[in-house]
Parts: C-alpha cells; sequence; structure tokens
C-alpha cells in the first residue's frame, strides 16, 4: 500500500530552496530553478512486490542529484519507472516531466522528451554497430536527419575525451565490451544523444578509479543549466570527483533523508544503518 | 508487456501484376503431347527433345516426396507450365516492351545496370526478353546468355554439362524440370579469366498457374573467377504457383564461384528448387542465399568437392511469416583430402511462420583431413512461430574437423526496453534486432542487395519501406 512519504522531509531542504532563489536572483543564466522533474508519492511493484512506496523527488534544471541507497532500496526500481519499464507496474503517484504528465507514456515517447538513462547492465545488439545506432537513435530522439559525416566527427571527439578506442565506432553495440567499456559507452550515448535529464544508474559501480574519473569527466561535459543528472549508486565513489548538489538517501522504498554532498560523506563512513527502520 | 501487433505485409511493391498477355499458353497438364509441342516451340535439337521424353518417364515413375512440407496441395494438372511472353530476345533496352519495362522499373533492374554490373540477363515468365553484356567480357570469351541460345550455340559445352550435375532422377520435381525446363542464364567463363564486376540475373513469375522452370548452368573454367547474382520476385495470385527451377554450378579446378540469390516469392508459391555445384581440386564455391516470400520453400543447395583441397561457405538466412513454411538448409559432401566447407545458416519466424534448417554434412573414407564446420542460428519474434533443426551428419573417417552448433532465440523483453530508451518505438526496436541478425548475411551482398534485402526485413516487419 502507498503510504504519504513526505513526512520525513527534512527542514535542510527549505533552507536549501531558500539558498535557491537567492542563486536565481543573483545568478541571470537561463533554465537554473525551473522545475525538469517531479515525482508525486510514486509507488511502483515488481512482480507484485511493493518496491517504491511513495517517493517525492524534485529535479530542476542545472542540477545534479544522487539517490543512494543500500541494495534492494528501490533504486533501480525509481530509474525504470522514470522511463515507464512494462516490467513495473504503477500503482499510484505520478511524474511529471517539463510540464508533461509521463507516468503513463510510453518508453520510447518519454526517451524523445529527453530522459535517458544509462543502463546498470547495457543490452548486446549483434550484427548493429556503434555508428549506425547512435545515428538511428539520434534521428528518433530529434526528429531530424542526421549528416554522416558531421556526426562521425562528434562521435569520434566525444570517444577522444571518453578514452574510447575509436575503434569501437563499428563494432557492434555492447558485444563483447568489458564492463568498464560498456559503461564508457553508455556516458558515449548521454552525450551524442543529448537529453534533458540524463539518469545514470550505477555507472560507476564495477569501475576502477580511472575510469571513474572518465565517467566523472563524461557528466561535466554534458552538464549545462538547462539540462540535469540524477545519478544513482551504491556507493560514494563517484563523489570523490564529481561535485553534486543533493544527495537522497533510499531505503526500503522510500526516500528517508536529503541533503547535501556532506550527506554522501556522512554515509561513507557510517553506512546506512542509522536509517534502517 | 504489451505485445505490439505487427502489421501483415503490405506487398504491393513487389506485388505488381501485368495483364497476363501472351501469345502462346500450352494446355493445361503433363502429357507427351505437351512436352513434344514444347520442345518444338523451342526449336529444340533431337538430343534435347529426346532428353526432355526421357525426363517425363521419369517424372511419371517418381512419387512425391514423402518427407518435409506437406505439398499435397500441389495438382500438376492444373498448371500450364509454358508460357510465352509477347517478345522476342532484345539486347537494348528501348526494345523492351512498356508493361514489362513498368515492372522491371519498379523492381530497379535498370538501377542495378546502371551501377555498372556486367550484365542483366532478366527473366520475364519463360523467355528471356532483356540481355546485355559489357564488350570487354565477350572479348575475353565470357559467354552470358539465356539457355536456350546456349542449347542452339554452344551444343557441346552444354550437352556436357546439363543436367549432369543434377542428374534428372534426382527427385520428382527435378525430372519435371528436366521435361519442361524453359528460360534461364547460361554462363562460361575461360580458363583464366577473372570477371571482377558480378553478372546478375533477374526473374520474376508473372502469369496465373504458370509455373517456372528456368535451368541456370554456369561453368567456371580452370583458375577462373566469377560472382553471378540471381534475384527473384513473383506477383500475387490466388492460385498456388510452383517454381521448380535448377541451378548447376561447375567450378573447375583452381576456379572461384560465388553465386547470391535473393528469393523473394510472392505467399502463394511452392519454391521448389534444386541447385548443386560439383568443386574442383583447390577451387571454391561461395553460396549466398536470402529466401523471402513462398508458402512452402523446400530449397538445399549442394556442394560436391571432388578435388583435392576444395572448399565451399554457405551463408543464408530464411524469413518466414504467416502461413509460411520454410523448409531450407545445406548439403555439402566432402569426396576428396583437404576439403573444408563452413556453414552459417540464419532463420527468423514470426506471426506463426516455420523455419527448419535441414542439413546434410557427409565426409567420405577418403576425405581426409577435412574440416566441417556449420552454426544455424534462429530468430523467433513471437510465442506461436516454430523454428527447428534436422541435421544429418555422416562422417566416414577419423580424420576430420567437424563442428556442429545450434542456437535458437527470442527477442528479450530487456533488449527491447533498452532501445525504447534510446528513442526507438518497439517496431523500430524489434526491426533493428533482426536487421543485425541478418547482417552478417546481408555484408555478404553487394551493397544494392543488401539495402534490397534489408527493405525486405522492414517490409516483411513492419510493412512499410524505410
Amino acid at each position: 500500500m502507498c503510504v504519504g512519504a513526505n513526512s520525513i522531509r527534512p527542514q535542510m531542504i527549505i533552507l536549501k530552496d531558500l539558498l535557491k532563489i537567492k542563486i536565481i536572483c543573483n545568478n541571470k543564466k537561463k533554465g537554473l530553478g525551473i522545475m525538469l522533474l517531479e515525482i508525486n508519492d510514486l509507488c511502483v511493484n515488481a512482480e507484485d512486490k511493493e518496491i517504491l512506496k511513495g517517493i517525492n523527488l524534485k529535479i530542476n534544471k542545472g542540477e545534479i542529484h544522487v539517490i543512494m541507497g543500500p541494495n534492494g532500496s528501490g533504486k533501480t526500481t525509481t530509474a525504470n519507472a522514470i522511463l515507464n519499464n512494462p516490467a513495473y507496474t504503477k500503482i499510484g503517484g505520478n511524474i511529471i516531466f517539463d510540464g508533461q504528465d509521463i507516468t503513463h507514456e510510453k518508453t520510447d515517447e518519454i526517451a524523445r522528451k529527453g530522459v535517458f538513462m544509462s543502463f546498470q547492465l547495457p543490452e548486446e545488439i549483434p550484427g548493429v554497430s556503434v555508428t549506425n545506432f547512435l545515428k538511428y537513435a539520434k534521428n528518433k530522439v530529434t526528429g531530424e536527419p542526421v549528416k554522416i559525416f558531421a556526426f562521425k566527427e562528434e562521435l569520434k571527439k566525444y570517444m577522444e575525451e571518453l578514452n574510447m578506442n575509436p575503434k569501437y565506432m563499428e563494432r557492434s553495440l555492447n558485444v563483447g565490451f568489458s564492463g568498464g567499456e560498456k559503461k564508457k559507452n553508455e556516458i558515449l550515448q548521454m552525450l551524442v544523444l543529448n537529453p534533458k535529464l540524463a539518469i545514470l544508474d550505477e555507472t560507476d559501480s564495477g569501475l576502477d578509479v580511472d575510469a571513474i574519473k572518465t565517467v566523472s569527466k563524461g557528466i561535466e561535459m554534458f552538464k549545462n543549466e538547462n539540462n540535469a543528472v540524477l545519478i544513482i549508486t551504491h556507493n560514494t565513489k563517484i563523489l570523490h570527483s564529481l561535485k553534486v548538489d543533493y544527495v537522497h538517501v533510499l531505503v526500503n522504498g522510500k526516500i528517508v533523508k536529503t541533503g547535501t554532498q556532506e550527506l554522501a560523506k556522512e554515509i561513507e563512513e557510517n553506512g546506512y544503518s542509522k536509517y534502517k527502520n | 508487456m504489451a505485445k505490439t501487433k505487427l502489421e501483415e505485409i503490405n506487398r504491393n511493391i513487389y506485388d505488381i501484376k501485368n495483364k497476363d498477355e501472351y501469345d502462346f499458353k500450352i494446355k493445361k497438364g503433363l502429357t507427351k503431347e505437351i512436352i513434344e509441342e514444347i520442345s518444338k516451340q523451342k526449336n529444340d535439337p533431337d538430343w534435347m527433345r529426346e532428353f526432355r521424353l526421357k525426363a517425363l518417364d521419369v517424372y511419371n515413375k517418381l512419387e512425391l516426396p514423402t518427407w518435409g512440407p506437406d505439398i499435397s496441395e500441389l495438382n500438376m494438372d492444373e498448371i500450364a507450365t509454358y508460357v510465352r511472353p509477347k517478345t522476342g530476345l532484345s539486347n537494348s533496352w528501348e526494345d523492351v516492351p512498356e508493361d514489362i519495362k513498368s515492372t522491371f522499373d519498379k523492381l530497379g533492374i535498370p538501377e542495378a545496370e546502371k551501377r555498372s554490373l556486367a550484365g542483366v540477363g532478366a527473366q520475364y515468365d519463360s523467355e528471356v526478353v532483356y540481355h546485355s553484356m559489357k564488350e570487354d567480357l565477350i572479348k575475353q570469351g565470357v559467354v552470358y546468355t539465356d539457355m536456350e541460345t546456349a542449347v542452339r550455340e554452344y551444343p557441346d559445352l552444354v550437352r556436357d554439362h546439363f543436367m549432369k550435375c543434377v542428374p534428372v532422377n534426382d527427385h520428382k520435381f527435378v525430372a519435371l524440370h528436366g521435361a519442361v525446363w524453359s528460360g534461364g542464364s547460361f554462363v562460361y567463363v575461360p580458363k583464366g579469366v577473372k570477371v571482377d564486376i558480378p553478372l546478375q540475373s533477374y526473374f520474376r513469375l508473372n502469369s496465373p498457374e504458370s509455373g517456372q522452370f528456368e535451368h541456370t548452368l554456369i561453368i567456371v573454367d580452370e583458375g577462373a573467377s566469377l560472382h553471378f547474382i540471381e534475384g527473384c520476385s513473383a506477383p500475387k495470385y490466388n492460385k498456388v504457383n510452383l517454381h521448380a527451377g535448377c541451378v548447376e554450378l561447375y567450378v573447375k579446378d583452381n576456379a572461384y564461384l560465388r553465386y547470391s540469390t535473393i528469393e523473394n516469392w510472392s505467399k502463394n508459391m511452392l519454391n521448389l528448387n534444386t541447385k548443386k555445384a560439383i568443386v574442383g581440386k583447390n577451387a571454391q564455391v561461395d553460396w549466398v542465399t536470402g529466401s523471402f516470400g513462398s508458402k512452402i520453400s523446400m530449397l538445399y543447395p549442394m556442394s560436391i568437392l571432388n578435388g583435392e583441397g576444395a572448399k565451399t561457405e554457405y551463408t543464408g538466412i530464411s524469413f518466414a511469416g504467416k502461413g509460411q513454411n520454410l523448409d531450407n538448409g545445406f548439403k555439402v559432401v566432402h569426396n576428396a583430402e583437404n576439403t573444408s566447407s563452413l556453414v552459417n545458416a540464419k532463420s527468423i519466424s514470426k506471426n506463426g511462420g516455420k523455419c527448419t534448417y535441414r542439413s546434410l554434412v557427409r565426409i567420405n573414407e577418403k576425405a581426409k583431413n577435412s574440416k566441417s564446420s556449420v552454426s544455424c542460428e534462429s530468430l523467433m519474434l513471437d510465442d506461436i512461430s516454430i523454428s527447428d533443426t534436422i541435421p544429418v551428419n555422416d562422417i566416414r573417417t577419423d580424420e576430420v574437423e567437424f563442428s556442429h552448433e545450434a542456437k535458437i532465440g527470442k527477442i528479450s523483453d530487456k533488449t527491447i526496453f533498452y532501445l525504447m530508451s534510446r528513442g526507438l518505438s518497439e517496431e523500430d526496436a524489434k526491426a533493428m534486432i533482426v536487421r543485425g541478425f541478418a547482417y552478417p548475411i546481408s555484408k555478404e551482398l553487394p551493397v544494392e542487395y543488401a539495402v534490397e534485402m534489408n527493405n525486405l526485413i522492414n517490409l516483411e516487419l513492419d510493412g512499410a519501406i524505410g
């Protein structure tokens, strides 16, 4: 059953909101402070098991958010629910993206509206090269023809920045890629498709320090005042090389605490036990 | 996940039907008189007339095959075997009549010609109506003509090879073919001549109740090489249509032949085609096959590796939709030392379609140090489609390397979700997965055929060419 989940909203966020208003006043950059994603009382089941029990989350343009939580807390379910993966059933609440209710939209419609998700375990597509796949996807997302020469140059540039071997352009998507290569390939897709909201589901897990730095670099390249990033992770490694605005702690299907980067540090030291029960 | 209903195929693009114009159509059924009439119409030499009559005898004695798909709906008495189009042979595009031309236009034949393919021998109904060949090929002594002309002008070559590779007693439909064959291509590449651009032939059926029995005879002489492409498509009719063609390939010592086909028959066609190659010492034959359309297909190209060091590769794909039963495969016989065969077969089935991969690998005792590697992979797009693998491996010596690998798979919801999260619709996602699955085959085809095959896949999947 879905229980009202907003009961543990810490005061800190209010202070932060005030701070943001101040930022808007001082900062004439476009986009900042404009709501991009709003999740209200979202309850989601997976295989008849209640996973999300009333999630509330607001993400403004220009922000980087992190959802942290122990295994099984509902992190991946949150990501999948935003993109309306049919394997999950929404039983309550709604999701507003860029002013539109996307709660029950088809996944591809949501993607075309500007939501991207980096997968924890990216799928392999034999016989479809990275270049052809991305060219096709870019055309679907933008609705405009993709000029192949300029596109390949763009791809090459991004791959260089991400320390990817340019030979991967012609290889079948994710086939025979190592774990790290798959994750970098997800970041490459994010850069090419240039969404308004990028959800990175455990993109940092299983990566060595150098690969995490590369992923952070990719996020920094992507990030601007008109888009936002939602990082989903069970550890704090990526936060060493990336500055974030908000950290949310997700435990047992609910966000139990929201704070700043400091909160991540605290969890790194003390773990989640404090937030369980 | 909500099941998306894939549209039934819109075949309008390929099902182009001209008015059934003909100036000669034989009586239905098959008798000695009919065969003699055909022979007379064709101006056959005596040996060919006798050959046809002998084949008719064999046909009448042989039973229908007792294995494979059910073809009992076939009634030979209903099939007019021979339809001659209004025009005779032409060698310039301008001379081809308008309605025939428009059909070819829609199928992209002149386009292919523009792309400097070496020659076009396009069969319209039973008679070849359009033919051309690059002059430099003629200078090198390459012969590319229709089968009737070959019988008249190259009697020795034809007599030495015609239905020697595929004997008339092979099975009932080969015997039928021997009796009523009409049209087809003849190619001879002299010793040492390398034909560096592909030769192309295109034929289709256009008359209700008419069978098509074209004969392709290709001889690649010692040390020569050739790539031959055959494409077929047919308009749709209500009554059963039969295709019983025959392809004979002779690849002499040190020669190379690549034989590529895309077959796209209409969904009422029974495609009972017989294809065989005899491969000499250190020679190689490669088959590339895309099998679309037809109601029932029984098609098993065969390589006979007779010379030491002979090689063959088979790369093939079948796509069966609603009401289709495609029983395809490959046969190879290793008859000499150090021979090798490599098979890469794929099939896709959807909407209750059935694909069967039926194969034979036979390695005889004297074929020491031979290698054979078979891989077949099937993709089923839903729960009601069927995929089957029936391999026969007959290995008679220990000194061989042999492997057989079979994989059957379905498209997972996870994969579709992944692609949809990149902005692809469910249909786009499925089409992309299927095109990727078919890529190892399409990459073996010349680019315009690869494009045509991708278009066919799109057409089969969602009813639109994109």
